[in-house]
């Protein structure tokens, strides 16, 4: 088995994408070597700190990447990080690998960070011969990340809220037009929960299948305490499924988008109190 | 001639504990244990041995107290069960080595418990360390060749990595969260199991060369291919962590939690610290617990800690909850109420997606079961609401398919347990299993007991 050395949880480099995004290339051979498209880890940033998952964005050899944006202590603490430093803990690869094989022409979105998330996904649908297009989408040109890293696809649409990358409009109003324009066999949409909930709906309608990854709060991502459980609603009634181990992909046309946000703010008035103190301890985030 | 009162360990008052989560029972001082230790009988054929899943020399142990030769005792303990500290705490001994005691006859058992905590308190308080010398050198050295993984580092894993540890196995134990323990750390609260005494205990394996290896999802991070490839043999302990959930209406709504997730925030991510621990809680004024087994006190008495008022709701009486007797009355003591013959039906939320509400359901006792307790069934048209901002389902766990799910030539029954013969071996002749994954959701020393047995097991498989 590998040598376990004392650089594993470095991080390797750490590059600001844009305003509050931040990239990370982390040294853990056992999340790097056997990570497969659409899966995740869990970090632990410090000894005191909570697991968060992070979707991994990459893989180079016995380094991972991440891509993180500021919203809550945790993910405020990580983005701090400077190259060289060591995460507390790291766990993964977890979850199911996302379903990579031949469609045909396939339709793949992503929104904020979301858009690191679809970035391997994508990478790999097109490896195994799918034709694919590309939305991903900010509010501006500048607070579009990995913008140049999608070269590999048939098509890449730029969506901004301002029009500042040329094409004026959010990502749903492109899918739209996509859709009503072309045929496709699939589609991918990762990003916040209220676009892949409008991105399922928008898929509905044109009865294609939809891949969404959910970002649901979790524990111990094995399993194990139901934490991240998520109404899944099929023809019956409903059905209680696991991100950790049943996802973290879904069709989004089944996921039950009203309890899965409600479930998200589970604890905002903590996150408020932790990211309160936090910001009172470091003071200047101006680097952020 | 009379038979002397058992002396009663030392406890945390009801009013000051539920304000904490400091240990409740405090045990013994050495004059106690010694005076306890004097009221063994030391029977030619001790019952007490019988009842223990690890055949502790138990006479042995308590006659070294009585000599005043604690780190005798100490020896003892330790050549049986590497886990003491942890044992003479939770083990059901009322049911095994306390219930075999010839004296329970008359309702006086030896503490046997109480005794076997002090002597791995005391030895770990005076820094006494245990030499391994029961095995040659020679037999360490030739053991050394064979290396074995453990999958889990839970009560079973612990034990094979002792039992093989000590006769010099190359050992790695592998642990998919941040603490190695399993349900040691995310399952029994602190003020029944400190964390500092599991990780004395583990520190202890360590220094017998067992190497430990955490965050390390099995299965995902090492395929299982390249497990069975680079070890000689493997053990498979990964439990029965999946919570059930009643399945009930409003189950998706905030506030309700499984025992396995109230718990896992409290204990291993420490919760009741925030916000100096990141991890959060919520409990609010009013927490139903559902269930009557030990986890459901532990999630009651929890919550009671983080200052709500607790309710635990139970479908059959008292009689019947599978909780250990003294857990119920520690509860009860603390003002934890318990409602009976009841069982939710449905969760009632506001707009917000946080419950606030349970109908319940009155419940009467018909026909016995399968288990032979009267099976409960509803009382239609009794439903009633109760209040509250909270509810912890405690109402068990199944297999833990996390690991199963990579493997799947492992054969496992229809409950998804693993189908193993009396010495924990599998389908697959390298791979042996035990503790929860095989026997489904029973206690740490029955755990501690397969695992015991499955190493003999890998000692026979890897010596033929």
């Amino acid at each position: 088995m590998f040598e376990h050395s004392d650089t594993i949880n470095k991080i390797i480099s750490k590059r600001k994408l844009s305003k509050g995004i931040h990239e990370l290339w982390i040294f853990n051979p056992f999340v790097s070597r056997h990570t497969k498209p659409g899966q995740f880890v869990i970090i632990k940033v410090s000894e005191k700190g909570e697991r968060i998952p992070l979707t991994i964005a990459e893989t180079n050899g016995d380094n991972f990447r991440i891509v993180v944006k500021a919203v809550g202590k945790s993910t405020y603490e990580l983005c701090s990080l400077k190259q060289g430093d060591i995460l507390f803990d790291v766990a993964g690869p977890l979850g199911k690998p996302s379903e990579v094989k031949f469609y045909g022409n396939v339709l793949v979105i992503g929104g904020g960070v979301g858009i690191a998330v679809i970035y391997t996904i994508a990478k790999a649908l097109k490896e195994v011969g799918n034709k694919l297009t590309i939305i991903i989408g900010a509010r501006t040109i500048d607070d579009l990340i990995m913008k140049d890293e999608f070269e590999f696809a048939d098509r890449v649409i730029k969506a901004t809220d301002d029009g500042s990358s040329g094409q004026k409009g959010t990502v749903i109003d492109f899918m739209e037009e996509e859709l009503r324009n072309s045929k496709y066999d699939i589609i991918w949409a990762v990003g916040p929960a209220i676009m892949m909930k409008l991105a399922s709906e928008a898929a509905d309608k044109h009865n294609l299948p939809i891949w969404v990854s959910l970002n649901s709060i979790m524990i111990d991502g094995t399993g194990m305490c139901g934490g991240c459980r998520t109404l899944i609603k099929n023809e019956k009634d409903g059905e209680i499924k696991y991100v950790c181990v049943d996802g973290p992909e879904f069709d989004g046309r089944y996921v039950d988008w009203d309890s899965f946000m409600k479930r998200l703010n589970q604890y905002r008035e903590q996150e408020k109190i932790a990211l309160e103190r936090y910001l009172d301890q470091i003071g200047d985030i101006s680097w952020l | 001639m009379a038979v002397r009162d058992r002396i009663e360990v030392l406890e945390q008052p009801a009013e000051q504990r539920k304000n904490n989560f400091n240990e409740v029972a405090l045990g013994y001082n050495y004059d106690m244990a010694k005076e306890e230790a004097k009221r063994c009988l030391q029977c030619k054929v001790p019952t007490c041995i019988s009842g223990c899943p690890v055949g502790i020399d138990i006479p042995g142990f308590i006659r070294e107290i009585v000599k005043e030769n604690l780190e005798g005792s100490f020896k003892i303990l330790k050549s049986y069960n590497y886990l003491p500290a942890i044992c003479g705490r939770v083990c059901p001994q009322e049911v095994q080595c306390e219930g075999a005691c010839v004296l329970s006859k008359v309702g006086k058992p030896i503490n046997i418990g109480a005794l076997e905590r002090f002597v791995a308190d005391w030895a770990s308080e005076n820094n006494v360390q245990f030499e391994n010398t029961e095995y040659s050198k020679e037999i360490i050295i030739k053991n050394n060749k064979k290396r074995v993984a453990i999958i889990g580092s839970g009560p079973a894993g612990l034990t094979v990595a002792s039992e093989l540890g000590k006769r010099g196995y190359q050992i790695d134990i592998y642990e998919a969260l941040h603490e190695f323990g399993g349900v040691l750390v995310y399952g029994i609260p602190e003020f029944r199991l400190p964390k500092s005494i599991v990780k004395k205990e583990i520190f202890d394996l360590e220094k017998l060369g067992v190497n430990f290896l955490k965050n390390i999802p099995v299965g995902y991070a090492i395929p299982v291919h390249e497990i069975l490839e680079d070890y000689d043999a493997v053990f498979v302990g990964v439990g029965a962590g999946t919570p059930k959930f009643m399945g009930i209406p409003g189950s998706e709504l905030n506030g309700v939690y499984s025992a396995n997730e109230f718990l896992t925030r409290v204990n291993l991510m420490r919760a009741y610290k925030f916000p100096e621990y990141d991890t959060p809680i919520r409990v609010g004024k009013k927490a139903v617990v559902v269930g009557g087994g030990n986890t459901a006190m532990d999630a009651a008495r929890s919550a009671l800690r983080l200052g709500a008022d607790v309710t635990i709701v139970y479908r059959r009486t008292e009689a019947e909850m599978p909780a250990r007797k003294a857990e119920i009355h520690h509860a009860k003591e603390e003002g934890i109420k318990i409602l009976t013959l009841a069982t939710p039906v449905k969760y009632v939320g506001d707009e917000n997606g946080n419950l606030i509400a349970i109908e319940c359901v009155r419940m009467e006792l018909g026909e016995p079961d399968e288990s032979g307790r009267r099976r409960p069934v509803f009382v239609n048209g009794s439903n009633f609401i109760i209040e509250a901002d909270t509810v912890i389902e405690a109402i068990g766990t199944e297999a833990n398919k996390f690991l199963l799910s990579q493997f799947p030539d492992l054969k496992t029954n229809k409950y998804g347990y693993i189908i193993t013969n009396e010495y924990g071996q599998t389908s697959i002749p390298k791979v042996f299993a035990g503790g929860d994954i095989v026997t489904g959701s029973a206690t740490v020393i029955l755990a501690m007991g397969a695992g015991k047995s499955a190493a003999q097991g890998i000692q026979k498989f890897l010596e033929d």
